[in-house]
Order: structure tokens, then sequence, then C-alpha cells
């Protein structure tokens, strides 16, 4: 939309990357002279806004400079060798399918810094917690910019420290387990994707996913793109995660702090399915279609599993923590995700990526709403916050509740909202899946999905009817009720950007599925096109 | 070894002095310092150590002038053949510049030990002993002929066995020594034999030689041949520590001084490794369907039992630091056996030595960062006796730099980000594995990198936790500081730029 040269573009991309590293380092270092604000603490938070604002602010000029035109050519693009021997280059480069995931991931870190600045994590300084925010941004913005199967490799390993540190460090009860359980999970399956990646790049000669995806395969016999997907797609599935390599989400999410909790669903799940998209389908798809039916068969078991676990979550006297309850129905909605990818079809992939997004701003908004909820009232206990008849958070905080049933209703899939296009779409996708997949088996995954989305419907109904509703309690009503202050001033800040952008995919859905559309045709067909 | 050299001389040939200059001046140094010892007062014993350091680095600059040919000396002459028992090549200079490397750091964590230590270690005999293995070790990557591969074997093992028990009146220590000494003869028997074995089916103990005549050795020679190569490879893998020979690693480098054991695990693997390289991808590549299951097996066993032992570690156990080290060399040693064993599996020779590159190009890097860690160790030992791994915690909050260095190497040693080139070396040792069609030991080794970060990163995050009490400061001496800044610039200067190493694992070697 506005004309920048492509030198300038490379330069932004870079800095997306490399940037959040640098200022990672300087979070360390002793604040210069002039900076240094109120206390340490404080100045080292508002490095983290400065930073993480610097690169949204990169994200977001790269988004507009970007050719709206061709979405599915590389834009920004930088190819520099790196380590020979290895054949690994620096390739750096944003299409339609990558884009709205960087800003994402700039938008929410950022929010999430900027939450922080006002509401400072609780546990050790504030600086190593800022050093690894940081860390863990460059992490996600360079998976979703690195054009090499192994830096690809290296940037899905780069999170895992900084997460791990964050749940061990700041999280709430059990968060020593949680987190060992994360990054053991992720570990063992991110070493059992490195053996897939290695077969691909060794078999084919080459690590650069832009010259694989053009291939589109040829180069590869089918017996070594089944196990090449098969390695790969297990180490993105506990990523994502599908059932049943989900059971580390629940223990991360519910130990994690708020905006742990925000990113880890916001954009480190993401990591898994973009690599779906951007490797295991057009790099391999011969071993992608045989897998893909059980991939689909999977995905809805996650779907249903998620949505169950949620009800029996909600469920009066089931002592349900309220962020389990979001991290189970992101094992739904991953669910949707992980049906549209196994499609294989335009529809359905498309209507992935878009869950993709939608489920990063709803999710993300959740988890923010529920951590300011836990500040208020010291709990995430479902139980302990409706009490017998409801928490009545419509009438103590108007606009908290309203933004929780909103949230709520989003998650669902209201349409006019973003949740609505995605999943839709992913169940198109299966109603006429892609050429030489099973079209029964995907019309039952089709229906049993549509199930799906009512008991999703139902659970998140439950939540908003005990959260939200009930009778006001009465001054001197014995226990006493406490204050329940309203949405902040900062809480405003860091959440509207969130509605607002649920809101306008929700009704313009064009301007997402614009983006993905022509790159993911590139994508499913290769060179072909 | 020079006198010998001299007289055949004048003989029959001229010694490329220059391509062996590097084992050389450090056997001389040694010698220097074992004669300087009998001159100098108790109160200038410390000079015997800088003369020490000084003939390491030396003997590392010695390489510089042999980087741009390959040379050979000490060749046969006549007969047709033109086998020679040193050669200088790509792959002697790495190693070479590996093991002296080692040394040299291992001499520097040595100067405060020694200065600490008082009287309980003899300064005069620890320098001599170190620069003599030290020597031993450089001219084992060098030697191409199986006589002189043992011979350079024993030169860096028996000092060593001396370094371990050298702790006057300290019963662990010479434990520690007579254990490592019993299980390493008893390898080196048995290797010799091999050696009398191979001799006996090929006529010749040239190392290229022996590959020419294994290929048509008598058919009724056929067993012995075998045999022969089998045993000959169980006195390396001794010294790489593999399963099954791998009991006296923890409990020698607990008993041993701390510089000692730091060397045993870089500079004795090396050791290991390169005479297996040796003696499996030149010796013998026709019998590499022998070797190569068998290496592939050993490596599994010993990733696993390395990594499984140092994962029972309890971090309140006395010495456990020093112990979990131990353990994770063990596992260690087994991805360094990994592609030697693909290796095996190669089509081409071509193939094959870049198999063998990317061991050389892991040891690289884990000879930077192990030797970081065991400085870090150093560090903490100076304070805590007992050196247990929950002595770590809240090291971040003592010295808040050294805490960092150690978690990086640590990182480094498990794989992960920011230890990048730990990374890189783990995916050249995978890609290997996969290359050659060994798809189950990769697998294995996958499993054993989780095993293995479980541990590494207990320890990490051990050192960030809160500290109990008050942090104390310490004095860090000169000599240690440099040791730890050092590794830490490498394993840093490697993160940014892997290729530095992991060309090795590109190009041929030999």
């Amino acid at each position: 939309m506005i004309g920048i040269s492509e030198s300038v573009m490379q330069f932004l991309l870079a800095l997306t990357v490399v940037g959040p590293l640098i200022g990672a380092v300087a979070a360390l270092l002793p604040a210069p002279p002039g900076l240094k604000g109120k206390s340490p603490d404080q100045a080292v938070l508002r490095h983290g806004v400065f930073v993480t604002g610097v690169i949204l602010l990169g994200a977001l000029i790269l988004a507009l400079a970007f050719d709206h035109d061709q979405p599915s050519k590389m834009q920004a693009t930088t190819d520099i060798s790196w380590i020979p021997a290895l054949d690994v280059r620096i390739h750096l480069g944003i299409d339609g399918i990558s884009l709205p995931l960087l800003v994402l991931t700039a938008l929410l870190t950022f929010l999430c810094a900027l939450y922080s600045f006002f509401k400072p994590p609780t546990g050790p300084s504030p600086k190593a917690f800022v050093a690894l925010l940081l860390v863990l941004e460059s992490g996600t913005l360079a998976s979703f910019a690195v054009l090499d199967l192994l830096l690809f490799f290296l940037a899905f390993e780069m999170v895992l420290i900084p997460m791990y540190f964050l749940i061990a460090r700041w999280g709430g009860e059990q968060r020593t387990r949680a987190a060992w359980k994360f990054i053991l999970y992720t570990l063992l399956g991110s070493v059992v994707m490195l053996l897939g990646l290695l077969l691909i790049g060794l078999r084919s000669g080459t690590f650069d996913m832009v010259a694989l995806a053009t291939d589109n395969g040829l180069g590869l016999s089918t017996s070594v793109q089944v196990i090449a997907v098969l390695a790969i797609g297990i180490g993105l599935a506990v990523k994502t995660p599908m059932w049943p390599l989900h059971s580390w989400l629940p223990d991360a999410h519910t130990a994690a702090p708020t905006v742990g909790s925000v990113l880890l669903a916001g954009v480190l799940l993401k990591m898994g399915t973009y690599g779906f998209v951007r490797i295991a389908l057009p790099i391999a798809p011969d071993g992608m279609r045989e897998f893909a039916p059980y991939l689909a068969a999977l995905a809805v078991v996650g779907i249903i599993y998620g949505s169950l676990a949620c009800l029996a979550l909600a469920r009066q006297g089931a002592k349900g923590d309220l962020k389990r309850l979001i991290a189970y129905s992101s094992v739904g909605h991953m669910g949707f995700v992980l049906l549209g990818i196994a499609t294989m079809s335009p529809t359905g992939v498309n209507g992935a990526l878009f869950a993709n997004i939608a489920h990063g701003l709803i999710t993300g908004l959740l988890f923010f709403l529920v951590g300011a909820l836990k500040d208020r009232t010291g709990t995430t206990d479902l139980d302990a916050l409706a009490r017998e008849s409801g928490a009545a958070l419509y009438g103590r905080a108007p606009r908290l509740g309203g933004l929780l049933a909103f949230g709520a209703v989003a998650s669902l899939g209201l349409p006019g909202l973003a949740g609505f296009w995605g999943e839709m779409l992913a169940l198109f996708g299966a109603f006429e899946p892609a050429d030489g997949l099973s079209r029964p088996a995907f019309l039952t995954f089709m229906a049993i999905a549509a199930l799906g989305t009512l008991l999703t419907a139902a659970y998140l109904l439950i939540v908003v009817r005990r959260v939200c509703m009930g009778p006001m309690p009465q001054a001197g009503a014995e226990p006493a009720p406490e204050a329940l202050p309203d949405v902040r001033g900062y809480e405003f800040a860091a959440w509207s950007p969130l509605v607002a952008l649920t809101v306008l995919a929700g009704l313009w859905p064009a301007a997402l599925l614009g983006l993905t559309d022509p790159a993911v045709q590139k994508l499913l067909t290769g060179g072909k096109s | 070894m020079t006198v010998a050299a001299e007289s055949a001389a004048s003989l029959v040939q001229s010694v490329d002095w220059l391509a062996i200059a590097p084992p050389t001046i450090a056997a001389v140094a040694g010698l220097v310092v074992l004669v300087a010892d009998l001159f100098l007062g108790d109160a200038r014993k410390a000079l015997l150590g800088w003369i020490s350091v000084a003939g390491l680095a030396a003997a590392a600059l010695a390489l510089l002038p042999l980087l741009d040919e390959d040379r050979s000396t000490f060749c046969l002459t006549g007969g047709g053949t033109h086998a020679c028992s040193y050669t200088a090549d790509r792959f002697t200079l790495v190693i070479q510049l590996l093991v002296l490397g080692g040394a040299l750091l291992a001499a520097l964590l040595s100067l405060s030990t020694l200065k600490d230590s008082a009287k309980e270690l003899p300064a005069g005999e620890y320098w001599f002993l170190l620069l003599s293995s030290a020597a031993g070790a450089a001219l084992l990557p060098a030697s191409r002929d199986l006589a002189t591969l043992i011979v350079a074997l024993e030169v860096a093992s028996l000092p060593a066995f001396a370094l371990v028990g050298l702790r006057y009146g300290d019963k662990r220590s010479s434990e520690a020594a007579l254990k490592f000494f019993l299980s390493s003869v008893t390898a080196t028997a048995v290797s010799l034999m091999g050696v009398s074995f191979v001799y006996a089916a090929t006529g010749t103990l040239h190392l290229t030689e022996i590959a020419a005549e294994l290929d048509d050795v008598d058919g009724q020679l056929h067993t012995l041949a075998q045999t022969g190569v089998a045993l000959t490879l169980v006195g390396f893998a001794f010294k790489v520590a593999a399963v099954p020979f791998h009991f006296w690693v923890p409990d020698t480098y607990v008993g041993a001084p701390l510089p000692v054991a730091a060397y045993l695990s870089v500079v004795g693997k090396a050791v290991g490794f390169t005479g297996l390289i040796l003696v499996t991808v030149v010796a013998f590549p026709s019998y590499a369907d022998v070797w190569g299951p068998a290496l592939a097996v050993l490596a599994a066993l010993t990733m696993t039992a390395g990594n499984v032992a140092a994962l029972r570690q309890r971090t309140t156990r006395a010495y456990s630091a020093v112990r979990l080290l131990a353990w994770s060399s063990v596992g260690q040693a087994g991805y360094l056996l990994v592609p030697i064993a693909a290796a095996g599996y190669a089509d081409e020779p071509a193939d094959a030595e870049r198999a063998v590159g990317s061991t050389v190009a892991y040891a690289l890097m884990y000879a930077a960062v192990n030797l970081g860690a065991f400085a870090v160790a150093a560090l903490v030992g100076r304070t805590q006796r007992m050196n247990r791994v929950s002595d770590y915690r809240g090291l971040y909050a003592r010295s808040p730099l050294a805490a960092l260095v150690l978690g990086f190497f640590l990182l480094c040693l498990a794989g992960l980000p920011p230890g990048i080139i730990g990374l890189f070396a783990k995916v050249t040792v995978f890609s290997a594995a996969v290359d050659a069609g060994l798809g189950w030991l990769a697998v294995v080794m996958a499993v054993n990198v989780v095993i293995a970060l479980f541990y590494y990163l207990q320890w990490t995050a051990l050192l960030f936790r809160a500290p109990e009490g008050e942090p104390v400061r310490h004095r860090v001496p000169a000599p240690l500081t440099a040791a730890i800044a050092l590794t830490a610039v490498l394993g840093v200067a490697l993160s940014g730029a892997p290729q530095l190493v992991l060309r090795f694992a590109d190009t041929g070697l030999f």
C-alpha cells in the first residue's frame, strides 16, 4: 500500500527478527544514565515496552509496504549463506501466509509488555523477565520469517528455554512440574522433527523451503515423504497440540503467568500449524496425503475431547480452573485448524490459517481477562468464583463482565466475529477434501466436528452464565463480597486492539483471506501454477 | 623417539622436523620442566607452570607453518611402496589443535589448583606428566602405523594414571588411579593381541598397507584377521569410555584433581576416538560390515548408559557436579561414536571421510564447552569443597558472569539455543546418521538428547534460583578467569559462526 524499496523491507524484516535479541541483551545490562526511570525494575519494564513497540512498528510498516497484489510472492527476502557445511542459509522472507502471523506475534508481545509495565509479574526481578520475553519474541518471529528448514528448527527450539523459565520462575502452583512437562514434550517432538527435516534435506539436496515447495515433492520418493511427514508431523503435532499429544498444554497454561499463557496460546501454538502448512503440505504432499485422514481423525477427536473436557470443568462442583478450561478449549480450536489442514484443499487450508489468527486474538484476550480476574479475586477456580449462584460480574464489574462475555461468544464462533470464519471454512474444506482423499471419511469428520461446535457453545455459555450472571450480592451478606474494580485504563489499552481486530476480522474476512488464498493456492500446486 | 629418529636419519632418511614439531615441543618442554624442578626453590615452583603453559602454546603455534600442505616423514623407502609412519594432514592438524588446546586449558586450570593445594600435589612431577601425556596425545593423530599408534596411546595414558593418583595421602585418589590403570592395561593388552593378529594376517603394520592387504587375505587367515580387527578396536573403545568399558570414568574423575578430570574428559576422549577413526576408516575399511554395526550398537549403548546414569545422580551427593560431568561425558562419547559408525555404512570413501568430519566437528565443540564447564566447576570448587550440584544454587547472585557462562556451556552440551554451536554440532551428527541410513540410531540419539536435556537444564535452572544465605564474593585467580573467558569466547564465537568447526564435516580430512 505504501511504496518502500526492497532493501528497506529486507532491513525491516531482519530488524524484527534480530531486534528483540539485541533488546534482550540490553535488558540485562544496567540502564544508561537518563533512562533510569523511577526504579531499575520500572526502567527495564519500560525498555521492554519500547523494544516490542519498535518491533511492532516495524512489523506494521512491513505489512503496509507488503505488495498486496502479489501475496503469493516471497517479499523482503534476504538470502545469505551462513553455514555452508550444512547448507544452512539465512533465508528470510514473508508472504501472505506468514505476514499475518508475524504481525499477530509482534502485536501480542507488545500488548504483553505493556500489560506487564503496569502490572509487573509476581516473582523474581523483572530484568530477566523482560529479557526472556524478548528472546521468546525473537524466536517466534524468526520461525515465521525463515525459509530454511534448519533455521526453522533453530527458531522452533529457541522459544523453549525462555518459555521454560517464564513458567518455572513466574508461574503459579505446580509450575516446576508444568514447565518440565512443557519442555520435555516439545523437545522430544522437535528432535524427531529434526530427523524428518534432515531426511528431506539430505534426500533432496537442499534445505531451502522455497525451492523445496516449488518442487512440490517431485525429488522425493513416496516412502521418504511418508517417513518425513510422520517425523515432522509428530514434532509439529506436539506443539499444536494435537490429541493425544496435548497433555502438556493444560498444565503449562494453568501454571504459566498471564503473559506466558497469552503468548503460549496466542503465538507459540501457531508455530506447529504454520509448520504443517509451510513444510508438510508443499514439500511432502504425497506423504501428507497418506496421513491426512489420520490427522483429520485425531483433529476431530481433539475437538470433541477438548469440548467434553471443558464441559466437565464448567460443571458446578467440578472445581474447574478457568485457565485450564481455556487451555482445553484451545485443544478443540486447534483441532479445527488441523482439520482444515488435513483436507489439503485451498478452502480448508485458508480456513485453518484464518482460525489460527482468530484463535490467537480471542484466546489471547480470554487469558488476559482471566488473568485480570485472578488478580482481583485471587482465584481462577470456577466454583470458588461463582459460588452457588454465579459471580455476577455484569453487576459488580460490568465492563470486565462484558468483555468476558464478548471473548466467550467470539470463541464459540458467533457469526460476525473472527472465530466464525475459520471454523466454517475448515468444515467447508472437509465437505470437499482434495482429490485422492476419501470424501465419506471427511464428511463423517465434518459432521462430528460440527457437533463439536455445539458442545463448544454449550460450555462457553455455561461459563458466561456462571461467571458473568447471578444475583448481585447484598450489602452485609455473608461472606462479604470483595470489592471488584472494573477495567482499568492500561487494561483497556492492552485489550482493545484484540477486541477491535476480532470484530474487524469477523466483519471483513476478505482482508485476511485475500492475503492467504493466493499463497495457499501456490503452496498446494507448487511450481505447477 | 627423537634419538631413534636421528640415527635413522643419518642412515636412510631425513626427518621433517617441522612436521613433527608439535608433539616434540611438548615433549621437550616436559623434560625442561623435569630438570628445572631440580634447580628451583619451593618459592619459585610457580614458574614451572608458566613454562608448561608456554610450551603447550608454542606447540600449538607450531601447527601454523604446517597448514599449507600435507607433510609426511618416517617413510618406508624402497620396495615400491610409499607408506609413512608420521603424516601431518588436515586430520592430524585439527586433532593436534584440539589436543594441545585442551591441554593448554587444563594447564591453565592446574595453575590455580596447584597453588591452592599447597603441598598435596608435587608441581614438578605434575607438569612433567601432563606435558608427556599431551605429547603422546599429539603424536597419536599423526601416527600411520599400528606400532606408533599403540606407543602414542601408551605415552598418552601412562602419565595419566600417575596424574590421577598423584595426590599425597589421598585414598580416593590412589584407588581411582588403580582402577583406571587396571582396566586400561587390560584393554591395551587385548588391543596389542589384536594388532599381532592383524600383523600375522597381513604382514604389515602401516595402516594404508593393511587396508590394501586385508582385501585379499588368505581364506584360512580370514578368521584371524577378523578377530584381530575386533580386538584392536577394544583398546580404543576403552579410551573413549564406550560401554562396557565406562565404569572407570566417574570414580576416576572424582578421585583425580579437577584439572586432570577435565583433561581426561577432553584429551583422553580425543585420543580414543582418533585412534578409532584411524584404525577403522584408514586401516580396516574393507571390514566396515564388521565394525560399522558394532560401533553403532556401541554408540547407542554408550549414550544411553551415560545419560541414564547422569539422570540418576542425586544433586546433594558429594562431588555430584564432577560425577554428573563424568557421566555426561560418557553420553557425549556415544554421540561422538555415531558418525564413525555411520562411516562404516558409507558407499564412497569420500562419504566416510565426511562422516568422520562430523565427529571431529562435534569433538571440537565438545572440547571447548566441556572444558569451560570444568573451569567453572573448578571455580565453584574453590569455595565449596564438596562440589555438589546443589552448591550451584544461586550462583547467579554470587557471580553472575560465571553463572551465565556455565548456563551457556550446559545448554551447548544439551544442544539447545542459545547454545547454537551445540545444536548444529548435534545436527551434523544426526545428519551423518540419517545419511548413512541409520534411522534407528538417530531415534535412539533423539531420545538421549531429551534425557540429557533434563539434567543439563535442571542444573542450569539451579544456577538462577534464589541463593541460600548471603552471597560471599571471592577473588578469582587470573589463570582460572583466563580459562573461563577463553572457552566462553570460543563458544560464543562458534555459535555466531558455526562454519568454523562445521566445515570439517563437509570436506575430506585425510
